[in-house]
């Protein structure tokens, strides 16, 4: 026990000492947050609409204003034929192209059928997909205006009025989404990248050898080089968690205790990855590379931007084996809805069997490396 | 104190050590003397515990270094080859954090590093990274010796250190050694070799020779003289192709020729006149290590050839 006392205070000696280190471990997570949290918003504003009304009429005219009123579209242009139009689409100056064909207004005065076309830049298809569901509901809402206005039922049998509630995010606030999420990112890195280089960095600089030969054991040694780690992950939990609340006013519906007993056996899990690809390589710079590679992966297949529902179902099966989705999930579930420990206690079970399993991996192969 | 029976390691095809076979008796202060990659650094790491040897057996103080090694590594001070201390960490945290690591404290055995710390102690609050070369080692030193071991393994200390610190640390290890502590050290440099009780000649992985320095010397069988010329590798080509000769091999400013009877040094002479080589200078001398070691290189190439 002592022993591990004694490699803890060196540890926090040289993290402290390292100047570069501290505010790479305290300051830019911070940074981090506060800009990712407000820069990754699946919202979609300002969607810049290119408008080719050929028929010139009061109705289109209407309808055209109706695109301009809404918050989400900027009508920054009218094109006078088709060509000038899809010009516009090509150069990526507008998201959108709105065509009002000819007769549009007397065709709808005599009840005809009229058809508006529509063509989105879909290079980005999610945005893409939001874009046309708004023009569409503009369109639907203009038509039916329309039909009241010239007192016409557009059907016998009254349609259900459906109207829907959020739950968990009731104003569909990105940032109560992303937030939690980019709390787990933060915490991953000190543990997953942070611990990983700061062993191999004894085999780097040989410093590994010398302590080979005194009397401490392999598990104090790397109890030792762990729980800094662990501590500092918590920490930077603690304040992240600070930050959200304060500033985004994120709320908070479940236990707090129970966030930061998921995430105390996370970061093992976690560390665990970091030894092991510390075990796998003999510099930093490898080390730097094999955390990337897995951080990256993990990152983008947690569910954290992309949903994993819409993932193909081998990559939903992948998921399984992601520590990092687990946690992403978990965090959202306390925080957003309030789970209880019995909600997410199958989380918490897995959450435990990575903790040991990659442990135990990263430890078999410490002992085969080095004799 | 220790043993080495037999010991083979290989790395892939790379076969660093030969059946090597050592005894390192107590309080003696013993050298392996051998140019860098002759397997020196392996047999010290299997001694120190951190490899295991393909074939043999060896024992430090009593202790297999496979099944005992915990109690060896208690009793060990051992100083790798390469500068392996925390070099973000000063002088007092390096040994203070080594004292802990064996359950002591830097004062409880300051008598026995204190001719080595005394003369790091004005730098005791400068990083180790920022100390010169011949600090780094006394450094390293301390830190080997501050539980203190009865065992002292140091791989090459006094490589990339200047001459005045290669001899302030040579005196340090006398001392060390009077203070009842045994030592195996290595080193590619000969003329440290007089300064230890015993010593052993290695070469690609094998032993050539073991036994006090004065008797290695006084092994040396053939006649020796050095031979000076102005133009030193014409004269080493010259010599080498005199039928008279044993070997020559190039020694500071001059050239060790050995033969194998007494030369008669007019002869020589005239040979090296007539081959462009006027005005030599010839002088008869007493063989060093090192012409012993390179004899014993020449032996070995003639049996392999």
């Amino acid at each position: 026990m002592n022993k591990i006392k004694y490699i803890l205070q060196k540890e926090f000696l040289q993290i402290f000492r390292n100047k570069s280190m501290l505010p790479l471990i305290f300051v830019l997570p911070i940074i981090q947050l506060l800009i990712m949290a407000n820069a990754a918003t699946y919202e979609i504003k300002h969607i810049n609409i290119v408008v080719l009304d050929v028929d010139h009429s009061i109705f289109a005219n209407q309808l055209v204003l109706k695109f301009e009123q809404s918050p989400y579209f900027d009508v920054i242009g009218y094109a006078d034929d088709n060509e000038q139009a899809l010009d516009a689409l090509y150069a990526d100056r507008c998201d959108i192209v709105v065509h009002i064909p000819q007769y549009f207004e007397k065709n709808l005065r005599h009840g005809k059928m009229v058809k508006i076309y529509c063509a989105v830049n879909a290079i980005n298809s999610s945005k893409a997909a939001v874009v046309y569901n708004y023009a569409q509901s503009i369109i639907t809402q203009f038509s039916r205006q329309i039909d009241i206005e010239s007192n016409r039922e557009t059907s016998t049998i009254k349609a259900p009025d459906i109207r829907f509630a959020n739950w968990f995010n009731p104003h569909l606030d990105y940032k109560t989404f992303m937030v939690p999420g980019i709390l787990v990112l933060l915490v991953t890195l000190v543990g997953m990248v942070l611990s990983g280089l700061n062993l191999v960095r004894e085999k780097e600089i040989g410093t590994m050898e010398q302590i080979n030969v005194t009397p401490i054991g392999k598990g104090a040694f790397i109890i030792g080089k762990m729980l800094p780690f662990w501590i500092i992950g918590m920490v930077e939990l603690a304040l992240g968690m600070g930050v959200s609340l304060l500033v985004f006013n994120i709320p908070v519906e479940g236990s707090m205790l129970l966030l930061f007993a998921f995430a105390a056996v996370y970061l093992v899990a976690v560390l665990g990855i970091g030894l092991l690809v510390s075990t796998f390589s003999s510099t930093q710079q490898q080390a730097m590379f094999l955390s990337w590679f897995f951080i990256v992966v993990f990152i983008l297949m947690s569910g954290l931007f992309t949903p994993i529902e819409s993932m193909p179902l081998w990559a939903q099966k992948l998921t399984l084996i992601n520590p990092i989705a687990y946690f992403v999930k978990v965090m959202r579930m306390v925080m957003l809805k309030g789970s209880t420990f019995y909600n997410i206690s199958g989380y918490f079970l897995a959450m435990a069997a990575f903790a040991v399993g990659f442990n135990f991996l990263a430890i078999l192969n410490y002992r085969k490396t080095s004799t | 104190m220790i043993k080495a029976e037999n010991i083979s390691k290989s790395f892939g095809l790379v076969k660093a050590l030969h059946s090597v076979s050592l005894t390192v008796k107590e309080n003696e202060l013993f050298g392996l003397i051998g140019p860098d990659g002759a397997g020196k650094s392996t047999l010290f790491r299997i001694l120190a515990t951190l490899l295991i040897p393909d074939q043999g057996k060896a024992s430090v103080i009593g202790y297999d270094t496979i099944k005992n090694y915990r109690q060896i590594r208690m009793l060990l001070g051992y100083m790798p080859g390469r500068f392996s201390l925390y070099p973000d960490l000063t002088v007092e945290e390096n040994l203070a954090f080594y004292a802990s690591v064996f359950g002591t404290s830097v004062r409880q055995h300051y008598q026995l590093i204190e001719p080595v710390y005394k003369q790091l102690e004005p730098f005791r609050n400068r990083r180790a990274a920022q100390l010169s070369g011949g600090m780094k080692q006394k450094l390293a030193l301390s830190c080997a010796l501050i539980h203190r071991p009865k065992i002292l393994l140091l791989d090459e200390p006094t490589t990339g250190v200047d001459a005045v610190s290669r001899k302030e640390f040579w005196e340090l290890l006398s001392g060390i050694r009077q203070a009842g502590i045994t030592i195996l050290v290595s080193t590619p440099y000969m003329d440290e070799a007089n300064l230890c009780d015993r010593i052993a000649l290695f070469q690609d992985g094998q032993i050539l020779s073991i036994d006090t320095p004065a008797n290695i010397v006084a092994d040396y069988e053939l006649h020796l003289c050095a031979v000076k010329a102005p133009d030193k590798y014409l004269l080493l080509k010259t010599l080498r192709s005199w039928p008279n000769t044993y070997s020559a091999y190039p020694f500071g400013d001059a050239v060790h020729l050995s033969t194998t009877y007494k030369i008669n040094n007019n002869e020589l002479k005239q040979y090296l006149t007539h081959h462009a080589l006027p005005g030599s200078q010839i002088m008869s001398i007493n063989a060093g290590i090192e012409d012993r070691f390179l004899e014993l290189l020449h032996q070995k190439t003639l049996t392999h050839a």
